[in-house]
């Protein structure tokens, strides 16, 4: 890496120090990498235990900070499993990687840091990562009866049960989401920058270009025009108006001819159809609550 | 001996009292938010602890991957709803340092400043609060003034007097006023001494505060570094760890200041450890202060960083930098970092991974609440009932940060 530009905390991450815990590792290790300062090591599933306990007992790696899941759902084995270890005597940081998928567990590491207990139920309750040993692993932030592993990739960001109370029923109710806008993904991958999908209107472009083909208009097909508009373009129109001076209807113009048929998308005049009943003029009385309740509603 | 009835209790005959189980929460004003303590105990003695968390969670971490690097930030305000720049602190880190982003040195020194600002706001509470759970009522609202104070600052720098969204990836959103910094000056000469040393003499040798607090939740140096301990837990514990000495970020290279240890690791450790914080912090932002130097208050990559209102009107670059930004968002180079700082209650870490993208791939949240909630279980066993309150008030937990 180039030289340290960031402010971020400066841990201890001396020259060699990868390749030392990476030859301490020997055989356990699939893959060792120091990128943005951090050092990553890669293990194989079954020996995470063993490779946690070397870090812990002679690598004064004292504290386990966190166990972190990752979905990278078109991978063979789609979860990570990222382990964060922190020596206060060294002054530095490690993060041990394993892979996973559905159904192969974990090795727990409750055996080795206490605290791995939660740990390891938050990334089983958000991932459905199972962890092999771990005699607890119940769900831990979602809600009691939750189904489903909701930090999936293929988990809708909305869910599937909204919750509310019931004043009929006088309860807590679970109902299917019903969202009232549809939930917008945007697109911002830059047309100029190489987007890998098919730009609308473009669906053309990959088949033979049509420019060096000469065009010609000989024929009535040629022209590219159906039967309903060369019947159109016969039919007779109608005389100019000359006097007229609305915009359209001017010198040359045809004069607009009365079909009969309405214009299309013309809306129907407001009063005809009120948004609410007229209030009635000669009722004294205020209306009741109720019906004030529906008339707001009805606006909105 | 065939004909002798072999007695099966000493007490047959007596009532049989088993163990029983009570909720402690959901709804408890002790619980600091939504926690829900099952707890097994004997009499008064409690046996065991099944802390239930998770009554708060948002999905934090999820609506992050479907929000650009900017529009994800406030999330974090929204964690622990008690130090919030804190919060954002780690953030901004994280993404700068997987674009390996410099930061112009005024807002390194604005953002220790706000930081320890909020580190006092967050103590303010803290202190109260467990001081009011052991059953005392005044310095809680003599704290709250202050706390207040600290609101108020949040609001002249930012706008909002909680949810501030103000740091930002390289740098803060906008400068300070001057006269803010001369009244934060004034106010750490004047009023916070004052009223914190005011409040703390109520407490610190008062014999009921002492007999609730020292001596309960004892841990051992070997357990608060096998359970994650961090911040005033490990300190109070006798390890003397701060992120901000041992791992500086930003300019806490260049500030003095002490690093408080406890010699005992009870709770009372833990209260006066804060208590200790308050003053140092309160040190730092003099520090900061005193050394600010002028200058822009955010990088000048156009590329992260917007460009100024005053420019938009007269450069088309700056108006389309703008709206770049402000639409698609920045790009952040593929990779993963584990960036944590020293938060209020301890290390708050994010897990921030890119696939180069401008939106987090994942971004995992290390709570602070969540190690030492866990160890809930160990520190309450064979204490009293009345002791989980105050166990719980120096742990410092809040939900918003613990659930997600």
């Amino acid at each position: 890496m180039s030289t340290v530009l960031h402010s971020a905390p400066r841990f201890v991450t001396g020259a060699g120090m990868m390749e030392a815990l990476a030859t301490a590792l020997g055989a356990h290790l699939v893959r060792a990498q120091e990128e943005h300062g951090e050092i990553l090591l890669t293990v194989h599933r079954d020996a995470v235990e063993d490779v946690l306990r070397l870090l812990r007992d002679e690598h004064e790696f004292q504290q386990l900070m966190e166990i972190a899941g990752v979905d990278f759902p078109g991978r063979a084995e789609r979860f990570e499993v990222v382990y964060m270890l922190l020596s206060v005597t060294r002054n530095t940081r490690v993060m041990v990687k394993v892979t996973t998928d559905e159904d192969h567990p974990v090795p727990t590491v409750t055996t080795l840091w206490p605290n791995a207990g939660w740990l390891e139920r938050e990334v089983f309750d958000m991932f459905g990562v199972l962890f092999d040993g771990n005699t607890d692993l119940r769900r831990i932030l979602t809600d009691y009866g939750f189904e489903g592993h909701p930090f999936r990739k293929d988990f809708p960001l909305t869910g599937y049960n909204e919750m509310r109370y019931s004043e009929e029923d006088k309860r807590v109710i679970y109902e299917p989401v019903e969202l009232a806008q549809d939930f917008r993904s945007f697109e911002f991958t830059s047309p100029w920058e190489g987007a890998d999908y098919v730009l609308p209107g473009d669906e053309k472009a990959s088949g033979p270009s049509p420019v060096n083909e000469v065009k010609v208009t000989e024929k009535r097909v040629e022209t590219g025009a159906g039967d309903p508009a060369n019947v159109k373009a016969a039919e007779h129109v109608a005389r100019g108006s000359a006097d007229s001076t609305v915009a359209g209807q001017g010198n040359g113009e045809p004069v607009p001819e009365e079909t009969g048929i309405k214009a299309p998308g013309a809306p129907e005049p407001t009063e005809k159809r009120p948004d609410r009943a007229a209030r009635e003029e000669d009722d004294a009385t205020t209306p009741d609550a109720s019906d004030r309740a529906t008339d707001s509603k009805g606006r909105d | 001996m065939a004909g002798l009835i072999q007695e099966t209790s000493p007490t047959s005959g007596d009532e049989v009292v088993s163990n029983y189980t009570i909720n402690f929460g959901p709804q408890h004003p002790a619980a600091h938010g939504v926690l829900r303590l099952v707890m097994e105990l004997d009499g008064e003695i409690i046996e065991r602890i099944d802390p239930h968390v998770g009554l708060l969670h948002r999905g934090t971490e999820k609506l992050i991957e479907y929000k650009t690097y900017l529009q994800a930030l406030p999330y974090f305000d929204r964690l622990d709803y008690c130090s919030p720049m804190c919060m954002e602190h780690s953030y901004v880190l994280a993404v700068e340092k997987l674009l390996n982003l410099e930061v112009p040195i005024r807002a390194q020194y604005l953002r220790v400043m706000f930081a320890e600002l909020t580190r006092i706001k967050n103590h303010m509470l803290n202190l109260g609060s467990h001081v009011m759970d052991v059953g005392a009522m005044t310095p809680n609202l003599w704290l709250f003034e202050l706390r207040e104070d600290c609101m108020n600052f949040y609001e002249r720098a930012s706008g909002a007097r909680m949810h501030a969204a103000w740091f930002r990836p390289g740098g803060v959103h906008q400068d300070v006023p001057l006269k803010l910094l001369t009244d934060i000056g004034d106010w750490l000469d004047t009023r916070l001494p004052e009223l914190f040393e005011d409040a703390m003499s109520l407490v610190v040798d008062n014999r009921i505060f002492k007999q609730r607090n020292v001596d309960i939740a004892v841990v051992s140096k070997e357990d608060a570094l096998r359970w994650g301990f961090s911040g005033p837990m490990i300190r109070a514990a006798g390890i003397p760890w701060d992120l901000r000495k041992s791992q500086p970020y930003d300019v806490y290279d260049r500030m003095e200041f002490d690093v408080p240890v406890g010699t005992n690791s009870d709770c009372y450790d833990r209260f006066m450890v804060r208590v200790e914080e308050v003053r140092q912090s309160a040190r730092i932002i003099k520090q900061c202060l005193r050394d600010m130097p002028d200058g822009p208050i955010a990088s000048n990559d156009r590329k992260v960083a917007p460009p100024k209102r005053a420019d938009m009107k007269q450069s088309m670059e700056a108006l389309i930098h703008h709206f770049k930004l402000y639409t698609e968002g920045f790009h952040v180079p593929a990779g993963e970092v584990y960036v944590a700082t020293e938060s209020p209650k301890g290390e708050f870490g994010v897990y921030l991974v890119s696939d180069g993208g401008n939106k987090p791939y994942r971004c995992k949240i290390r709570p602070t609440a969540f190690s030492h909630l866990q160890a809930m279980d160990f520190m309450a066993k064979g204490h009293m009932l009345p002791d989980a309150t105050a166990i719980l008030g120096a742990i410092d937990v809040v939900f918003g940060e613990c659930d997600r």
